[in-house]
């Protein structure tokens, strides 16, 4: 039981920071713009199969730098000449516009390289069991993963509460006004925060991508949950979004490891269900089989209680 | 509603226009339909089978084709969605192809069949034939049996019998694990092992019986990490795809040592990603002898000459070979492309396998009998690799045909 627990939490956790670093970009960008950015998890997808090509050429640790700043790049380029342009036209445009991109990534990496997933392997360097307790064995680069993930998280909210450029990015997000009357260059600040935002959320996507899978449908798996995470956590909210990345990883992870149905939990109580009738699929239904929809069920819960998200301030 | 409308009526013309503009002269080509997942999670699967059925087609083309005529494989992706199938079946209908092969998910068959039936008793003039090469759930030529649907793989019930005989002789299995995909083909399977290990090994514990969502589970740990905490010494799945190369993946990572019994551990990426981990400890039930070790010369023959044209696929389905030819040598003896007349000539029909295996397809419920084959997980001996990766499967044991068919349980109705 225990070796049950601590090895669920571990891969809840690695989970969870993968989440963050998506969802921290996203839940930025919306911060500042007010705009659910579609594409984000096409830029995830983006990094996954630019480190497939580039660690063909260059080797996997090469990629794991150059993937994320090309995704990056690509991301500033798509905020300077399309989202733009496409603001003065309003949120819904914005929306729109960032849908239109997303299909657009979906349909060229399809076009680029196929439909089918791609063999995009654990480098050798870290295909290795790092420790064995009891009888299961923890990858290295689930490790790794995990290390990366906090790395970068230790980093960003260093960036936006110890630095100057974090307390402009931070002032920003509220009052655009206010900062570009003191002279700073917002529309700049929102270029390099999309930029810095996508280069994240291709960085997920270089380390995923040999875990989860370098496949086309792999922007849509995480693209979903991305959002729940960003609406849970409350919109532009980074703790928020960490908070709900924890959740929803470690509810989903656990979730899976407990075979109770409805019938079952009722049974202990001294409830016995009759073995027919019309509803009895759905009584024997465990939690185990309906993990996968467990963060779904939660959004619709907060939403209910609690419309703002756990750590947001506007109405989603 | 009226969109719909207007798209069936759209069909209608569309049928109408193939209708007059195809079967008129007799160099068209006889077009034979593949329904099957060509994008999404298990589009690997869908497009190595493509490439086998027309690996098989171009053989019977050198060889003449039939009635004077080629044959051809018009592939429709249904990203192994039911009902993106039955948007698919209609523009089959709709470019007026009257045979269609479709494998992948007994899910999508179940629903197809059901839309073939009714598709034929309401168009008597223009009816189709579905060929069913890979779903197995045990209902399709059960109670779901019609006349217009022939199955050419063994049925789950077949497979797991076989594979519970060799659970059966290892006295050391005491617990046993089952996972696979939440749909009729994971139910099917789950059912017949738990009822089968009941019978001739009432000693086994199940303990745990778990059904994931198909095709949405990426990461398996989770389910690995219950597996290993359930102290299983065996697992039974009949996942496939990326739902197999996944699990495969999850359990190597946190090093499951249990062996696996298996319906579809194999190719299309899970050979790879099972890897030096599985070797001795994966098991597979098929129906076609491996090419490993010492094959019949035809199936290393045919191995090779597909491994030539085609370098990063696998012959891992010759029941593609065995369903495509029997259709061709029906064809042929009907003299007709006439979907009845066909069928009347598949039913009975018997047929030399590339393994040389002597199968016959039942009259009773068109479920094709044949003999089983189990295989092993290794690099041992290997001529015929699997994803290139130097590892392949080596036969164990073989179940003969009469051994391994099952009693019919069809009640079919017949055209007159």
């Amino acid at each position: 039981m225990l070796e049950l627990v601590l090895f669920s939490l571990l891969n809840g956790l690695v989970f969870a920071t993968l989440l963050f670093m998506l969802s921290s970009g996203l839940t930025l960008i919306f911060g500042m713009m007010g705009v659910l950015n579609f594409a984000h998890a096409g830029f995830y997808m983006l990094g996954a199969y630019f480190a497939y090509t580039l660690t063909g050429y260059l080797g996997f640790w090469p990629a794991l730098v150059v993937a994320p700043l090309l995704v990056g790049l690509l991301g500033a380029a798509v905020e300077r000449y399309g989202l733009r342009r496409v603001h003065r036209f309003g949120h819904l445009a914005e929306l729109i516009f960032t849908f239109g991109v997303a299909v657009v990534i979906e349909e060229v990496v399809q076009l680029a390289w196929g439909r089918t997933a791609k063999s995009y392997e654990v480098p050798a360097l870290l295909d290795f069991p790092l420790f064995r307790l009891f009888r299961t064995s923890f990858p290295a680069y689930k490790a790794f993963m995990l290390l990366v993930s906090v790395g970068i998280f230790v980093f960003l909210f260093a960036i936006l509460t110890r630095t100057r450029a974090g307390l402009i990015i931070q002032a920003s997000l509220t009052h655009p006004g206010m900062v570009a009357m003191l002279g700073h260059d917002v529309p700049r600040v929102f270029m390099l925060v999309f930029g810095t935002g996508s280069a994240l959320a291709g960085l997920a996507g270089v380390i995923a991508g040999p875990v989860l899978g370098t496949f086309p449908g792999m922007a849509q798996v995480l693209g979903t949950i991305v959002f729940v995470v960003v609406v849970i956590g409350g919109l532009g909210s980074l703790t928020g979004a960490f908070a709900a990345s924890l959740l929803i990883a470690i509810v989903q992870t656990f979730a899976v490891a407990l075979d109770v149905s409805l019938s079952s939990a009722l049974a202990t109580v001294g409830l016995r269900m009759s073995a027919g009738g019309m509803l009895q699929d759905l009584w024997k239904v465990t939690i185990a089989q309906v993990a996968p929809i467990m963060p779904y069920l939660l959004l619709v819960l907060i939403l209910v209680v609690r419309p703002t998200g756990l750590f947001g301030t506007r109405e989603t | 509603m009226s969109r719909a409308k207007s798209v069936f009526i759209g069909t209608l013309t569309l049928a109408l226009v193939a209708s007059l503009a195809s079967g008129v002269t007799p160099a068209d080509p006889i077009r034979i339909g593949y329904v099957d997942p060509l994008s999404g999670p298990f589009a690997a699967t869908g497009e190595n089978g493509l490439k086998q059925f027309r690996f098989a087609a171009d053989a019977i083309n050198r060889a003449g084709g039939v009635l004077g005529r080629q044959i051809e494989i018009v592939p429709f992706d249904n990203k192994v969605s039911p009902q993106e199938s039955l948007i698919q079946l209609k523009k089959v209908i709709g470019e007026g192809i009257h045979f269609v092969f479709q494998g992948n998910s007994s899910g999508v068959a179940h629903a197809i069949s059901d839309a073939v039936l009714k598709h034929n008793e309401r168009n008597a003039d223009n009816r189709i034939l579905y060929l069913n090469y890979s779903a197995v759930d045990p209902a399709l030529t059960n109670e779901k049996c019609h006349f217009w649907h022939f199955r050419f793989d063994a049925h789950a019930d077949m497979k797991m019998a076989a594979l519970t005989d060799v659970i059966k002789a290892n006295t050391k299995i005491r617990k046993i694990y089952i996972i696979g995909q939440d749909y009729s083909f994971g139910k099917a399977v789950a059912e017949a092992a738990v009822s089968m290990l009941g019978k001739k090994r009432p000693d086994i514990q199940i303990v745990g019986n778990e059904l994931h969502p198909i095709g949405k589970v990426k990461d398996f740990s989770p389910y690995v990490q219950k597996i290993i905490a359930s102290g299983a010494d065996a697992v039974i799945t009949g996942n496939w795809g990326a739902d197999m190369v996944n699990l495969a993946k999850g359990a190597n990572e946190a090093g499951l040592k249990a062996p696996f019994y298996t319906y579809y551990a194999a190719s299309d990426g899970v050979t790879a990603a099972i890897g030096a981990a599985g070797v001795d400890r994966i098991r597979l039930v098929h129906e076609s002898h491996p090419g490993n070790p010492s094959p019949p010369k035809m199936v290393g023959d045919y191995i090779a000459a597909y491994k030539k044209l085609n370098p990063n696929n696998d012959i891992n389905q010759p029941r593609i070979h065995t369903g495509l030819n029997m259709l061709v040598l029906a064809i042929k003896r009907a003299g007709t492309t006439d979907v009845d007349k066909v069928a009347m000539a598949l039913e009975g029909m018997e047929w030399t396998t590339l393994s040389g295996d002597h199968v016959v397809m039942r009259k009773d419920d068109h479920q094709l009998l044949m003999p089983i084959y189990i295989s092993v997980h290794t690099n041992k001996s290997i001529t015929y690799d699997y994803d290139n990766s130097g590892f392949g499967l080596s036969l164990e044991s073989k179940v003969e045909r009469e051994m391994a068919t099952q009693p019919a349980a069809c009640k079919m109705d017949r055209p007159t």
